[in-house]
């Protein structure tokens, strides 16, 4: 191995540990996460929205061929939603436009993330794992309303 | 016939020419297929004369024929064609034939289970979906096929080991190698979740399948089996680009080393098409991204490698300075056409691996998961330089093979510019509407992109119509090369045919064997090594967290198919369009299933 190699080989792992320790520090410093093994399931029946508190509210999500249930939720801004995912046939994808929250719905495991939602607006969501013939009419939304 | 009697029976010919002519033909369906997906997702068409309305089973034949049939075939024809001819030794014909037969029985199978549409489910067969269970035996047949191909390489090379105890491994048998030990290992991951979880819940042997472990599995299998078409391309790259541009390959050990690596890191990684997955803890999740970053690296030296190669051969056909060289390389030189095969392809794969570097990068995933972005990143590797290096080599081997002439030489040379430039666009579209959400595998044209819909999205259209646009270039590209491909084919034969390649030497060598280069036994213990470290935890994970299995379903009904019988039987869903349709649908139906 020659000199100009040896460095090549140097600066490629140096780069990789780079972003590999941006990784780490959003992480576990920022809290940025990807969805965790929720290992106590509760497979809930029916989709809905639960208000804790003001600013805290739980999603139970179904998803399903081929709707989300609920299908449009309200949470006024500055809410903390977490949410359970479950779907009840076969898998299905979970993503919040606009956010960190992507999941997929897996039958048989529930997914669970948790997210602040500081913007007033309507995010769309989307199934984006096919589920079927009707996979492009699987959508939904969550509205974050003004104070 | 007498011709290359030492290596190249008139039956191995034959084979040869039958495992890369086939998936040619088949090849046709599945790029027309690719063009078509375009136009659905724009919302131009919203059926085809072959599929008719049915994107999902049109998606389904472009992913089995292009990603899984296309590139087996052609690895097996080239791994029997690379090893007979750089080791000079024959091998044996029968379990040669035996294994090409299983291949094109199997492909027959699958093929037909999707034209008759009962196999919907896409190329990743993800259960509780069902398909016919012939879908899963084909493909288990070409896996199988492909095992017993490898398996004929075996006693030859070791034979070639004890006769030369003192030479080193041609490197093109060490890349053949590689890329079949990721295979077979890899492989055994998805012929468990097949024989083992599917079948017997396809047949209703049993009631429940793990939806999780069988995702995972698949995975195992799905992630390495990239590599197992990138390898042989890189085995072109580093055994014939070099002397084709001119020159030498940089360093012969570099090679070397980025084969070994591929073998121990291509495996224990799958775990990061999972990331947004449910039951497997974030820490497994977080140790499959720390490898991922590691296979990343013998591309990175790869890359160096081939530039620095490049740039030799730049420089000894003139090229002066710090870039002068880039200008010197016979880009367009039909002489040398096959080099625009590899040169488009590296290209491409500089925005292929980038684009997956993001995509490993743990919770950036959450932005990119099934988006759009996906099919735009990965058409720039495996529907780039894997492509492009497959579709040069299967036709210069086959007009060695048949000793014809190539014909439309100048047209063939500036194919995969032309498709280049179409992919480029496709990919953009693709990555840059999935960046604002567009999802993958959906048939937009229905709804997203259809102004009538209540769906519609006027933002996402910009990059559909992008899509289109580059599709089409591609698709004429890819005309051109069939046409070429089978005109060359219609000619009488000039010469008597002989199958040689190029093989390039090195500037950088090592005069005898490195001893921790030299055997494949300590690499493949290591890979074994660290899949059981990487793997456990997540299997562990997914098979004691998960609250119930699930019966089968099928694509067209939310109702589990209680008759284990694989027929489309069921009841055709009602046009759905609002979301008020589908609530009160939702409402009827039992939610429970167990």
């Amino acid at each position: 191995m020659d000199k100009s190699e040896g460095l090549a080989l140097g600066l490629s792992g140096a780069l990789l540990l780079i972003f590999f320790a941006a990784i780490m520090y959003a992480s576990t410093a920022r809290g940025i996460d990807v969805p965790k093994c929720i290992t106590d399931p509760d497979p809930f029946e029916r989709g809905q929205l639960i208000e804790h508190a003001e600013d805290r509210y739980e999603l139970q999500m179904i998803a399903r061929m081929w709707s989300f249930q609920p299908g449009s939720i309200e949470i006024p801004v500055g809410s903390e939603l977490e949410i359970y995912l479950r779907a009840t046939d076969i898998i299905h994808g979970f993503k919040i436009e606009g956010t960190n929250v992507n999941m997929m719905a897996v039958p048989g495991s529930i997914n669970y993330q948790r997210l602040r939602f500081n913007e007033p607006g309507t995010y769309p969501l989307v199934c984006h794992e096919y589920c079927g013939v009707g996979h492009h009419n699987m959508r939904g939304e969550i509205v974050v309303t003004e104070s | 016939m007498n011709f290359d009697t030492l290596n190249l029976s008139k039956s191995m010919r034959r084979l040869l020419l039958l495992l890369l002519i086939l998936p040619m033909a088949l090849l046709v369906m599945g790029i027309y297929g690719g063009l078509m997906q375009a136009f659905f997702r724009a919302g131009i068409v919203t059926s085809d004369p072959f599929v008719g309305g049915e994107y999902y089973r049109g998606l389904t034949l472009h992913g089995v024929i292009n990603a899984l049939v296309f590139t087996t075939f052609f690895a097996v024809a080239f791994g029997h064609a690379v090893v007979s001819k750089s080791l000079n030794m024959a091998l044996n014909e029968r379990w040669a034939w035996i294994s090409g037969i299983l291949m094109i029985v199997g492909t027959v199978m699958t093929a037909l289970t999707i034209f008759a549409g009962v196999a919907d489910v896409l190329y990743t067969f993800y259960p509780p979906l069902q398909a016919n269970v012939f879908f899963y035996v084909g493909l288990v047949l070409v896996v199988v096929g492909s095992w017993i191909a490898f398996f004929t390489w075996i006693p030859p090379y070791l034979k070639w080991r004890k006769e030369n105890p003192d030479k080193k491994t041609p490197l093109a048998v060490v890349g053949i190698f590689a890329t079949f030990i990721v295979w077979f290992i890899a492989s055994i991951a998805v012929a468990v979740e097949i024989l083992v979880l599917i079948i017997p819940w396809v047949l209703g042997w049993v009631d429940g399948i793990n939806a999780m472990l069988a995702r995972t599995l698949f995975w195992m299998f799905g992630h390495p089996l990239v590599y197992f078409w990138l390898l042989p391309v890189y085995v072109m790259y580093y055994t014939m680009m070099p002397r084709l541009a001119g020159g030498k390959l940089y360093s012969d050990t570099a090679g070397r080393l980025v084969f070994f690596m591929f073998i121990i890191f291509s495996i224990p990684v799958g775990t990061h098409h999972q990331f947004m997955d449910p039951g497997i803890s974030g820490e497994w999740k977080l140790i499959q991204a720390f490898f991922t970053f590691m296979v990343a690296l013998p591309s990175l030296i790869t890359a160096f490698t081939l530039a620095a190669s490049l740039e030799y051969a730049g420089k000894q056909r003139g090229g002066k300075g710090l870039f002068g060289w880039m200008f010197k390389l016979p880009y367009f030189d039909s002489n040398r056409w096959l080099f625009a095969y590899f040169i488009t392809g590296l290209f491409l794969f500089i925005f292929g691996g980038i684009s997956g570097i993001i995509n490993a990068s743990y919770q950036m995933n959450a932005i990119v998961h099934n988006t759009a972005w996906l099919p735009g990143h990965f058409h720039m590797t495996v529907a780039g330089p894997v492509i492009l290096g497959m579709l040069g080599m299967s036709l210069y081997m086959v007009a060695k093979l048949t000793g014809k002439k190539i014909r439309m030489k100048k047209m063939v040379t500036a194919v995969p510019y032309i498709y280049s430039v179409g992919l480029l666009m496709m990919s953009w579209g693709l990555m840059r509407g999935g960046l604002q959400g567009m999802p993958r595998r959906t048939n937009t044209g229905l709804t997203y992109s259809n102004p009538d819909s209540a769906l519609y999205r006027a933002d996402w259209q910009l990059f559909t119509d992008v899509v289109v646009v580059g599709a089409v270039i591609m698709f004429v590209a890819m005309v051109i090369f069939f046409a070429a491909f089978f005109l060359t084919l219609a000619y009488r034969k000039a010469e008597a045919p002989s199958l040689s390649f190029g093989w390039t030497e090195s500037v950088h060598e090592s005069s005898g064997p490195i001893r921790w280069l030299h055997n494949f036994r300590p690499w493949v213990i290591t890979a074994v090594v660290l899949i059981a470290i990487t793997y456990a935890p997540v299997i562990y994970d997914v098979t004691t967290t998960g609250y119930s299995t699930s019966p089968r379903f099928g694509p067209e009904s939310p109702s589990p198919r209680l008759n284990p019988s694989p027929q489309s039987e069921q009841v055709v869903p009602p046009e759905v369009r609002s979301e008020e349709d589908l609530d009160s649908r939702a409402e009827q139906l039992p939610l429970d299933f167990e």
